[in-house]
């Protein structure tokens, strides 16, 4: 590694071979975040890091946050080394945690004022930008009032104005949506797709949502046991899913075996698998098909207690780079 | 500041010196948790009714110890008094690691350290918050101790001391909390420390026996017992002609230990980021 590594201007974050372990516990193997993350984020694009919990997606955001260290690896951040100037890079940039960072104890507007004088920024400046951020979040009316009375919506809302008080070069959103209803997620949505381009700033978003970094992020990195697994846009990573997905539950009596070879005769789907009495499978048309997907299996003689078709998802992304599915810890992500 | 200023604020990279910052980020962290602090009316009646317990409970319980031949003073709430101001202090502090506490249960911790908050300033401030609570236990409590009968020949200046050897006992032990706050992120290791460590410190000092009365053993160890240093500091500037000598020695103890004890817990910051 040379000393003067100085990645180009265009590049607003950069990850070579970043390395994390933590102990595991007594008696356990110790556990590999990251196990030789490497990714590139242009400067003014908001970029999407995807992966279920445990795929290493916090982890990276920490040690790019100059919150942990990383064992091994290199990593810069607005053109800084986050592990020599760790300092300088707080600086430049803005954080929002999974968890709310704001003091439920103090008002929105004090919540402000803090992290603007703590970023240096003069008093009467501080002030200046924390009004004119309630009033972009919709949060005008809510400045006086104590944060542990806003809504689990406005308190993202209020997080994410905290990371911009100081107009920082670049802003870590680390699953800024989870736990929100439909509504704020929504809402949510609006607000970072009009910041991006407003503060001139890059972002970059943690998420277990496809549809979120579809509709955010210019770039994706799927995550998968500390490393990136799939790259590229998320029309590009869709585009390679060709199609949708056809999810079928036999009913109780009927052979799920048959089903799945029934669905793979057809011809126009693919990648058929089977997961007890869960048979998936992908088409190019997934509406038009069904039909006569069900219509075989009639005629086979299974029973299909129910089917399902769903556009490409996270699930379906990692199952492909992966070769196996989370989607029993993404069920458990959605309840929470 | 005009407007011009005002659109140059972008992208702050301004180099501000080290020690201007410590002191600036100190008194907008401490503020913080004084409105935290302000805004939970329950906490302070808490706070001011402890100590009144205390002393009317002490007070009552050990009266005619001061009866014993061989006791150092005439009157026990004149003793105790000192004892009970420390002991408050003490047991206070233990508690101190709460704040970090309940910000890294929230992402509070987290977004402060990924700012240029000095982490000196995230040490200092809750320790002089800490402070704060002890001074408003310590002047309600000495009215209360008056009322009953404690006299304070010592005058303006050997209460001031007193108030000195509280908050330098407060900086102490809410720096040891935090310490243990960063590295057990656990409210229950604050629980270890004010069982385990407060209530050895109390027994093992003059705070509510004289120690001349107690095993050999006791006044030896007492000898190095920080909370003693705080007990015999404050007791000695409460009398009519104090040992200086002995009373700022206690102080410059206290002092010392303020900064090691400072310094170790903030260096425990680097431990937290390290296994975060």
């Amino acid at each position: 590694m040379s000393p003067h590594q100085s990645p180009g201007t265009a590049s607003a974050i950069t990850a070579v071979d970043l390395a994390k372990s933590y102990p595991g516990g007594r008696g356990k193997p110790r556990v590999h975040a990251l196990a030789g993350l490497t990714f590139e984020a242009a400067a003014g694009e908001v970029f999407g890091l995807l992966g279920p919990n445990g795929a290493g997606k916090s982890t990276a955001v920490k040690i790019l946050s100059t919150l942990s260290r990383a064992d091994s690896g290199s990593a810069h951040v607005a053109g800084i080394d986050v592990a020599r100037q760790p300092e300088k890079v707080r600086a430049a940039i803005g954080f929002v945690a999974q968890k709310s960072v704001c003091d439920p104890m103090d008002t929105g507007y004090e919540n402000l004022v803090l992290a603007g004088r703590l970023q240096g920024l003069a008093g009467p400046a501080a002030k200046a930008r924390a009004l004119e951020l309630l009033d972009r979040f919709s949060l005008g009316s809510a400045r006086d009032r104590l944060v542990k009375t806003y809504s689990g919506g406005m308190a993202r809302k209020l997080d994410v104005a905290v990371g911009l008080m100081h107009r920082p070069s670049v802003l870590f959103l680390d699953e800024p949506t989870t736990g929100l209803d439909p509504e704020a997620r929504a809402d949510m949505w609006e607000e970072i797709e009009g910041m991006a381009a407003a503060e001139n700033m890059t972002v970059l978003l943690t998420t277990h949502y496809l549809d979120e970094a579809d509709r955010l992020a210019a770039h994706v990195a799927i995550l998968d046991g500390g490393r990136v697994v799939a790259s590229g846009t998320p029309e590009g990573l869709k585009r390679e899913l060709r199609g949708d997905a056809v999810i079928l539950e036999t009913g109780l009596d009927a052979d799920p075996a048959a089903a799945a070879s029934t669905m793979a005769s057809l011809g126009y789907v693919r990648d058929v698998s089977r997961d007890g009495r869960t048979v998936r499978g992908r088409t190019d048309d997934g509406a038009a098909a069904l039909p006569h997907v069900l219509a075989a299996l009639d005629a086979a003689g299974v029973a299909v207690a129910s089917a399902t078709l769903a556009r490409p998802s996270l699930d379906d992304v990692y199952l492909r780079h992966t070769g196996r599915s989370y989607s029993a810890s993404a069920a458990e992500e959605v309840a929470a | 500041m005009s407007e011009l200023t005002m659109v140059r604020q972008s992208r702050p990279t301004r180099p501000v010196s080290a020690a201007p910052a410590l002191l600036a980020h100190t008194a907008f962290l401490t503020a913080r948790l004084l409105r935290g602090f302000w805004r939970m009316p329950v906490y302070l009646v808490m706070n001011l009714v402890q100590p009144m317990i205390w002393l009317l409970l002490f007070g009552q319980l050990f009266k005619s110890i001061a009866d014993i031949p061989g006791f150092a003073s005439g009157s026990y709430v004149d003793f105790m008094t000192p004892g009970i101001v420390m002991m408050m202090a003490l047991f206070g502090s233990a508690w101190a690691g709460t704040s970090y506490i309940q910000d890294m249960d929230r992402g509070v911790m987290d977004r402060l350290l990924t700012s240029p908050a000095s982490r000196g300033a995230l040490m200092a401030s809750t320790m002089l918050f800490q402070a704060v609570l002890t001074v408003i236990q310590t002047a309600v409590v000495l009215p209360i101790a008056g009322l009953t009968g404690a006299k304070f020949d010592g005058g303006w200046a050997g209460l001031a001391i007193l108030f000195l050897a509280a908050i330098l006992l407060t900086f102490v032990f809410s720096a040891l909390s935090n310490a243990v706050a960063l590295l057990a992120r656990q409210q229950t290791a604050l629980i270890g420390i004010s069982q385990l460590l407060s209530f050895p410190l109390m027994f093992v000092s003059s705070a509510i026996m004289d120690t001349r009365l107690s095993p050999t053993w006791v006044r030896d160890l007492a000898r190095f017992n920080p909370f003693e240093w705080a007990v015999a500091a404050g007791r000695g500037a409460l009398q009519a002609s104090p040992d200086w000598g002995s009373v700022w020695g206690d102080l410059g103890l206290l002092a010392a230990l303020v900064v090691v004890m400072g310094g170790l817990a903030t260096a425990a910051f680097r431990a937290y980021q390290r296994s975060a």
